[in-house]
């Protein structure tokens, strides 16, 4: 395939990737309520080596190969969510490449899917693949191969393939009652990309935010295996809210969370307030909504509850006995970890919120 | 009293357009929509400024009037 050389051209500008997309990151992925509906009535066929299909919303598909391998399968692409192409590949990889680790696997290959327009310098792409190729080979996984089409908005992502141990397989339906519940990224990702179209965000910002999104949950993943963990998953899209629902229905327990405990993004609270708000919060809240006591919390607070994150960091649930070793270890290789709530047994919502009032 | 219309706008743009039009008459502005997404930003901007905000809603389009 051959890309349209625009560098030659001299009246050319530079083409900002983000004004090439219509929707951010993670925030163009389709609403859970209706990924559900497009595949109502599809039959679904399976196999009795398949550990995890898609029939608990899970991050990735989990196939059993022998009593002690299990291969991990998952893809995971989307539109420029910054303008830099190397960033922005380095992004993707790193959001793809979550999956696996939210499984409790590890990424072995790779294989990229991209989309591009004729127009857009072929020195772009090769930064957007450098930054998926630098990624993997950080997570020491190796890109194989992939497929590229034309397409009038950008995308690129991987499919990743990892494998574990069939009886390590952690999905996010297997917490238990009295599970401590811990995160390891801040929340407001999604906000700032926002905030960051609209040339609305500090440097400050936008640096946490980068760094933020290339973090690979690699760390703590590497150390949350070494405990006795009974659920994980990692908060993308469908924002933490969305996610812990998921957590919480698929296990038939209750999430109680404080929300005093959860690192939140300063200036993405102060964006929230000023409706600086992606698209994503409100299709997050709609979904999610009728499951959430949300109590005295605060509207700005729920609003970075329900933001859809870009490569978000793992939502862990750990037996109890377990929670403090495993708190006090992630603290030392992700500083930014929280031990935000407990599951407790099936009450009236799904989610309750509290610690936070005006 | 500037009218302005966000209607097909990806956010944050209707939202920022609000903010560009009350800087130019901070007296108050008309936004005319078409997203929950957009109408539910306006509206907490128009809460953090202390803007008073009269909705009107028909056939999916809104009507949005922000006053001191």
């Amino acid at each position: 395939m051959e890309y349209k050389n625009l560098s030659e051209d001299p009246g050319r500008e530079d083409i900002k990737l983000t004004k090439l997309a219509k929707c951010a990151g993670c925030g163009a992925k389709v609403g859970a309520g209706v990924l559900a509906k497009l595949l109502t009535d599809i039959k679904v066929h399976t196999d009795e080596n398949l550990l995890v299909g898609f029939d608990k919303s899970d991050d990735a598909s989990v196939y059993k190969l022998s009593e002690d391998l299990a291969l991990v399968q998952t893809l995971d692409f989307f539109p420029p969510i910054v303008d830099d192409p190397y960033l922005y590949g380095r992004i993707a990889a790193t959001n793809a490449l979550s999956d696996v680790y939210a499984m409790g696997g590890e990424p072995k290959l790779a294989l990229n899917i991209m989309c591009v327009p004729k127009s857009m310098p072929k020195e772009q792409v090769h930064e957007i693949l450098r930054g998926g190729y630098d990624t993997a080979y950080e997570a020491g996984a190796i890109i194989t191969g992939g497929h590229s089409i034309y397409d009038d908005e950008p995308k690129y992502g991987m499919s990743v393939t990892g494998f574990v141990r069939p009886d390590k397989v952690l999905t996010n339906a297997g917490a238990k009652e009295g599970d401590v519940l811990l995160f390891t990224k801040p929340l407001g990702i999604g906000i700032l990309s926002t905030a960051a179209r609209a040339d609305m965000l500090s440097e400050e910002g936008r640096a946490r935010m980068i760094g933020l999104m290339t973090a690979l949950n690699k760390n703590a993943r590497d150390c949350m295996v070494k405990y006795e963990v009974h659920a994980c998953t990692d908060v993308t899209g469908f924002a933490l809210l969305g996610h812990l629902l998921e957590m919480a229905q698929g296990s038939g327990l209750t999430a109680d969370i404080d929300v005093s405990r959860i690192d939140m993004i300063p200036e993405a609270v102060e964006l929230a307030e000023m409706g600086i708000l992606p698209e994503g919060v409100y299709r997050n809240r709609e979904f999610a909504e009728a499951f959430v006591d949300a109590g005295d919390t605060p509207l700005r607070l729920q609003d970075v509850l329900y933001d859809p994150q870009t490569s978000g960091g793992l939502l862990i649930a750990v037996e109890p006995k377990d929670a403090d070793a495993l708190y006090a270890e992630l603290k030392t290789c992700v500083p930014s970890a929280q031990r935000i709530g407990v599951m407790k047994t099936e009450g009236e919502k799904r989610i309750v919120l509290h610690g936070c009032a005006e | 009293m500037l009218t302005i219309d966000v209607k097909g706008l990806a956010c944050p743009e209707p939202v920022v357009r609000t903010m560009q039009a009350l800087k130019k008459d901070p007296e108050g502005v008309t936004v005319i929509g078409d997203t929950v997404a957009s109408r539910e930003n306006i509206m907490r901007f128009a809460a953090a400024k202390k803007y008073k905000a009269a909705l009107d809603e028909k056939d999916g389009v809104f009507t949005l009037t922000l006053t001191k």
